[in-house]
């Protein structure tokens, strides 16, 4: 066999063989294993430099003091202190002039947007398309006025609550509960306000003796025509948009009963540079107003 | 268990240190072509200008990651358009696959990084030390007098530089290049191009000066992938063991029928940067750099003999020259169906990107609904949906583009913010428009539960149109 120049014995073996089948001698290079060891050390290092072993309420702290809720409560600060003459700037800056400031605009807008998700979806919705009761806030529609001032002011006192003295405040009598008008009278109003907004009403000859009764009862907060009185959050009833709802029902009860929609103020609870925001937010939504 | 007593051997080794020897010869020259091409684009290309006016980068090929944008000579490539660079990978992917099949590891021993900046290292280690002789007795003189410190501190600057360079390099490709160089010398550049070229620096460092066959045997997955693309008729560097054994020196008086071709000179060995012996067979390590061709051809003309005892073979080869045959010509080994395949694939792919690149539109709009609220009841009764529409300007100054509706008559539309039809965007920018459609109270659009809208842009300086088709929502959509 001296023509065949590699025979398999002629290969270096650790010399372990198992039924005859032997193992190459391949060691791994030596850094290999110094690199395994470093690694070993390394391990040990971190475990006691950083939160390494549980326990029963968390972890061992770790000599650095590193973790993870620290790291987030370190990058918050230190994106408030980035935003800190921004926002200076936005506190500082007239209403009506943060639209005419690119930079400003841009930030209040996406800030605004992360307050509104924060604070203001849960009743008026993750879009700010409302729900009943809680009013759109993309629409032209707006109990109080939608100029960016009239938002400032809602957002910052709220609506109907006895904490702030500020606040938006208007109380819409119960007519039916504190018996204000007698059931049939209730009856009459409710129908005229069906025809006010273009409805057809369930009985024509209630609606009609129903306008002398809206005319002394109702007219004094949403107008003789039923255009409403922003100065007082009366809805104007002659749009097709209704809070709590325009079919019969609905408005028998909110007659009745009356609304006391509220929304808590804000001055407590965000700076005021967040509450621009969010005002400069809402206010670019689809509905905003200009100001006068 | 064991078959012997003796006891076994250590489970770890030292590196073996590698000297390879200086080598002349034609595949020696094509390393060198190759390896100042490569390194010549690598560190220029960053400082060629390209005019795009005043507003965009004259930076030839510049990523710029803050922006988003990638600019490579006449092209640019936005983010959204990165299916371009997926299909450079492919066309780099199907490339390798071609090459490995026809010519087996030709990327590893001409073109991979390792290998170029491993080759450029041990030339400054040759220029400095010496060659293979003088460098093999630096490395045995165990005493370090002021020869050997002076050699050993002049070769790591050298190589630092190097390193620095690459380092260097390659961040210019993410910056002005000009710009970037005068704030990192005078200390005002970003920690980021301080951090990379750091790494960078003592990496190239590690890599082509301590590290380099390492890299090949024990970091690189490369090698394993490419046996599997390898097959009888790949070209690989292999030794005609038929021609050249028995191995011998040639003495006088010897028989010399009785010994082959080779004369056990050890110059294929010597110059061998992976430290392998070619004549053991195809092997794990080898590269196919082909530096043993250009040592023994040497040494072949030297003796007498033919070339080409050691070359690139096929090994399907061995069989037919063992039994006489003359060698089969290279162009028979590498053109045949799978790469024939290959070409064919990586050709369809360059291709189609061509022509995706060409087909490209010049002006680019995407519309996405607002979904939340779907639609929204304005105080007249209408039903309002609102569109983001954003308008890419690719161009170098900032253009007006029309907006325009087309779908049921009744329905208008309204661009937030402006009374007009008309938007700007700003040069090399994106602009997010919000346009609201509008149908009319009792309109079938409004009363619908959903119509399909076309919305329509045009460049007002090109008048090149694009449309979108969107869908509008109705008041009893749920």
């Amino acid at each position: 066999m001296s023509d065949k120049k590699k025979d398999d014995l002629d290969y270096e073996t650790t010399g372990h063989s198992w039924d005859g089948i032997k193992e190459y001698n391949k060691p791994l290079p030596k850094w290999w294993v110094w690199t395994f060891y470093a690694c070993i050390v390394w391990g040990v290092g971190y475990a006691i430099a950083y939160p390494a072993w549980p326990l029963i309420n968390g972890a061992t702290p770790g000599l650095l003091g590193f973790s993870t809720r620290g790291e987030v409560a370190e990058d918050i600060a230190r994106v408030e202190e980035a935003n800190s003459a921004i926002n200076a700037k936005l506190a500082a800056t007239e209403l009506t002039e943060i639209a005419a400031d690119a930079e400003l605009a841009g930030y209040a807008n996406n800030a605004g947007s992360a307050v509104f998700k924060t604070w203001c979806a849960q009743c008026h919705g993750s879009g700010a398309g409302g729900a009943v009761g809680y009013p759109n806030l993309r629409d032209d529609a707006w109990l109080w006025g939608g100029s960016i001032e009239d938002i400032h002011l809602t957002i910052s006192h709220g609506i109907r609550n006895e904490t702030d003295d500020d606040a938006r405040y208007s109380e819409m009598p119960a007519f039916g509960r504190d018996e204000l008008l007698e059931k049939e009278e209730i009856v009459q109003v409710v129908n005229y306000v069906q025809t006010l907004s273009g409805e057809t009403p369930n009985d024509a000859a209630a609606a009609a003796a129903g306008e002398e009764l809206f005319a002394d009862n109702c007219s004094s907060c949403h107008a003789e025509d039923g255009s409403g009185d922003r100065s007082q959050g009366a809805p104007n009833l002659t749009d097709a948009l209704w809070l709590y709802g325009g079919d019969y029902d609905t408005i028998l009860e909110t007659v009745n009963n009356a609304r006391f929609g509220v929304m808590p103020p804000w001055t407590d609870r965000l700076s005021e540079a967040e509450i621009r925001a969010v005002a400069v937010y809402v206010h670019g939504l689809g509905g905003g107003e200009a100001s006068e | 268990m064991s078959d012997n007593n003796t006891p076994a051997p250590s489970l770890y080794a030292s590196r073996e240190p590698i000297f390879p020897k200086r080598v002349t010869g034609a595949f020696r020259n094509l390393k060198w072509i190759i390896m100042a091409f490569t390194l010549g684009i690598y560190y220029l290309t960053p400082w060629i200008r390209w005019d795009r006016g005043s507003l965009l980068p004259d930076q030839a090929v510049l990523i710029d990651l803050a922006n988003r944008r990638f600019y490579f000579f006449w092209i640019e490539i936005w983010s959204h358009e990165f299916y371009f660079v997926a299909g450079l990978l492919i066309m780099a992917g199907l490339g390798l696959f071609l090459f490995t099949s026809a010519l087996g590891r030709v990327w590893c021993g001409y073109t991979c990084p390792q290998t170029v900046w491993t080759d450029l290292f041990i030339l400054v280690e040759r220029w400095i030390e010496g060659d293979r002789n003088a460098r093999l007795r630096l490395h045995r003189q165990k005493k370090m007098d002021f020869r050997k410190a002076r050699l050993v501190a002049t070769k790591w600057i050298a190589w630092f530089g190097i390193g620095l360079a690459t380092g260097g390099a390659w961040v210019f490709y993410f910056s002005d290049a000009p710009t970037l160089l005068v704030d990192l010398v005078t200390g005002q550049a970003h920690p980021v191009a301080y951090t990379t070229m750091l790494v960078l620096t003592f990496t190239t460092f590690f890599f082509g000066g301590f590290a380099r066959e390492q890299i090949c045997i024990y970091a690189c997955p490369w090698p394993r992938i490419q046996a599997a693309m390898m097959d009888e008729d790949t070209l690989t560097v292999g030794y005609r063991e038929w021609r050249g054994e028995p191995r011998g020196k040639h003495r006088k008086g010897d028989d010399a029928k009785e010994l082959g071709d080779c004369i056990d000179c050890m110059a294929c060995v010597n110059v061998c940067p992976m430290g392998i012996d070619i004549r053991d067979g195809q092997q794990m390590e080898c590269i196919t750099c082909a530096l043993c061709i250009d040592a023994c051809d040497d040494i072949m003309d030297k003796i007498g003999k033919p070339r080409g005892l050691i070359d690139y073979l096929a090994f399907s080869d061995e069989p037919r020259e063992r039994e006489g045959n003359p060698p089969r010509p290279v162009w028979a080994h590498i053109f045949r169906f799978r790469t024939m395949m290959y070409t064919g694939l990586w050709s369809l792919v360059g291709v189609g990107l061509v022509f995706a690149l060409f087909i490209r539109p010049e002006i680019e709009m995407t519309v996405a609904p607002l979904r939340n609220p779907t639609f929204v009841t304005m105080s007249d009764g209408s039903i309002r949906n609102t569109y983001d529409v954003r308008l890419l300007n690719k161009h170098g100054e900032d253009r007006p583009f029309r907006l325009t509706i087309k779908g049921d008559p009744s329905l208008y539309m309204q661009l937030e913010g402006t009374p007009y039809e008309t938007v700007t965007v700003k040069a090399n920018e994106t602009k997010l428009q919000k346009l609201h459609i509008i149908a009319p109270r009792h309109s079938a659009p409004a009363d619908a539960e959903r119509v399909d809208v076309r919305i329509w842009v045009e460049d007002l300086t090109t008048h090149e149109r694009a449309h979108n088709d969107t869908i509008f929502n109705g008041r009893t959509n749920k």
